[in-house]
């Protein structure tokens, strides 16, 4: 009796291990081809110096990496990073979690005002690139006739480079704000509406319940949002690369945007994916040291 | 008494909020269709931009479908379709893994998965435009459909795992001493069941992979294999100050995915916020 269950319960467990093993090909398939071996190659290909296109490479060892560190275009470039980063912080989060209040409360009756604020989500930023390049036109864009209240003669924003970054963290905000909006809101759904009703029969004021209830219990969400924002303002490639190319001289320029410039255009493979393995590695420091910090607070 | 009165001005400060983020929003649509609709010449002549079109003018619209844009068109859809069927395959079977089977490292490998949602996919393009060119896809469309896959795949399984967590264990008990096997079980119970989530992954990839720039910019290069995002790309350099005729490209890249969302509104939002309150 005994050796026949564990005869049964050892077929079980082999079934399990083939049918897993079969159902996980795919995914190994696409994760170790696209994925890990990429990382591994870039940072391989980090020590060449090479075209990309000529059989021949020179193999240069750190070499690479000694003109990245003294490279003033990638400093820079980390500098704009940094900047948009706190700036989406500051202005997305806020904005979302305010608008997903709103529609939490307006509940049904906000189903018009929730479709116009999704519209951003579903159009590439390529195509938002190239619209808000058209509004901020100094002759026929929107921005001019703002502009023209306060001085005689309006320039485009993204052709100063005072002005420029500012003007592309606008345009993201624009377009990313929707994304956190759902996400809260999301969280916001799923407080049980009792909780609601149990304060209120406390006698707490709707902004008691608010920052003394809903928020804490949304913590965890703000958490992720946070990440995720981080993570993302360090990735940005599409817009500014359509709305301004990195320009105007390199007040734009970003992390992502340079590498591909010197990988594709100047052709440096080489020192294209040694931009692009510092890229990953700041991008794994800088979420793993949000998500530590964040879950030491937690602990407190 | 005091504090319903402060709370009210307070409510009527986040309405006004709302309008105004709603206007902000909806302005550069409006523009942007309004001035698909109008003549260059109109536009021109108008003194500001926030005049009504005059007229329906679809002379822009007739154009540009008469010209390169179906081409574009149809890579799209080809990279989307094949690129979201083979996506949820791999995606279901890998959740049902995860929320299903138990072995010892499923936990782990779960976690290398749900750990590549943070890689920059920016970090990967060089190789695998090496790569591409290697295997000789590059300058093809069905080229694209591997990193598409490989980068969605991380958020899917996450969302699409949780999802299959939360359908009762019970009916698949009941099929098991029946007798029926694992891959039946996931076929004929786990499939069908998923299919709310799946709807939501297919609605939010293809709206990722229908706007994916960065890779069809590197690995295409001429206009037989390269999709919509890039169709706006070389527009803007061939009609370049003709600016009705760069809306109608917008309007008409994002119309396929705006009328997508009116009909599944509910489900998208539904779907991300799955993967939301998880997260």
């Amino acid at each position: 009796m005994g050796v026949k269950r564990r005869t049964l319960e050892n077929s079980r467990k082999r079934s399990t291990a083939i049918v897993a093993t079969i159902f996980l090909l795919p995914i190994a398939f696409f994760l170790i081809i696209y994925i890990f071996r990429s990382i591994f190659y870039t940072f391989q290909i980090s020590t060449l110096d090479w075209n990309g296109v000529s059989k021949s490479n020179t193999f240069i060892g750190l070499d690479n990496w000694k003109t990245l560190i003294s490279d003033k275009t990638f400093l820079s470039t980390i500098k704009n990073n940094i900047i948009m980063v706190i700036a989406c912080l500051i202005i997305q989060m806020p904005i979302a979690l305010v608008l997903a209040y709103l529609l939490d409360w307006a509940n049904k009756r906000a189903k018009f005002l929730k479709s116009i604020y999704f519209l951003p989500l579903l159009m590439s930023s390529v195509a938002i690139g190239f619209l808000f390049k058209q509004l901020f036109d100094s002759q026929f864009g929107l921005m001019a006739v703002f502009m023209k209240f306060f001085i005689d003669t309006p320039f485009n924003l993204l052709a100063n480079d005072k002005t420029a970054i500012w003007a592309v963290i606008g345009v993201i905000c624009w377009q990313f704000v929707p994304f956190y909006m759902v996400y809260y809101f999301a969280g916001l759904t799923s407080i049980s509406t009792e909780l609601y009703e149990a304060a209120i029969i406390d006698g707490a004021k709707r902004h008691q319940y608010i920052f003394r209830i809903s928020l804490p219990i949304l913590s965890d969400t703000i958490k992720a949002a946070t990440i995720m924002c981080i993570v993302g303002s360090l990735k940005y490639f599409d817009l500014i690369y359509v709305m301004t190319e990195g320009g105007p001289s390199g007040t734009t320029e970003l992390m992502a945007t340079y590498m591909y410039k010197s990988a594709f255009t100047q052709m440096k493979m080489g020192y294209g994916s040694t931009i692009a393995s510092a890229m990953f590695i700041i991008i794994t420091v800088i979420s793993l040291v949000t998500f530590k910090m964040m879950h030491i607070k937690e602990e407190k | 008494m005091k504090t319903s009165k402060r709370f009210s001005f307070a409510a009527i400060i986040a309405i006004i909020f709302a309008i105004a983020w709603a206007l902000v929003t909806a302005f550069p649509f409006l523009f942007m269709v309004f001035t698909s609709i109008k003549e260059q010449k109109e536009l021109f002549k108008s003194s500001t931009i926030f005049a009504l079109p005059k007229s329906f003018y679809l002379g822009n619209y007739i154009e540009i479908l008469t010209g390169n844009f179906v081409m574009y068109f149809k890579n799209s859809i080809l990279v989307c379709v094949v690129g979201l069927i083979i996506l949820i395959a791999s995606a279901s079977m890998a959740s049902y893994v995860f929320s299903r089977l138990k072995f010892k490292i499923n936990k782990l490998i779960f976690g290398i998965v749900i750990a590549c949602m943070a890689i920059p996919i920016h970090a990967t393009l060089i190789p695998v435009f090496l790569l591409t060119k290697e295997v000789g896809l590059y300058d093809n469309p069905l080229g694209l459909i591997g990193p598409y896959i490989a980068f969605n795949l991380p958020l899917s399984v996450f969302i699409l795992t949780g999802f299959m967590k939360g359908i009762p264990v019970e009916i698949e008990q009941a099929a098991d001493v029946d007798g029926a096997s694992k891959v039946g079980i996931f076929l004929e119970i786990m499939l069908p069941l998923s299919v709310p989530g799946l709807a939501t992954l297919a609605i939010y990839n293809g709206i990722n992979m229908w706007n994916e720039f960065v890779y069809a910019f590197v690995l295409t290069s001429s206009v037989k294999s390269r999709t919509l995002p890039l169709a706006i790309w070389e527009y803007q350099g061939q009609y370049g100050v003709n600016i009705p005729m760069v809306m109608t490209i917008l309007t008409l890249s994002a119309l396929p995915m705006i009328i997508a969302f009116v009909i599944f509104q509910e489900k998208l939002i539904k779907g991300m916020m799955a993967g939301a309150v998880k997260g």
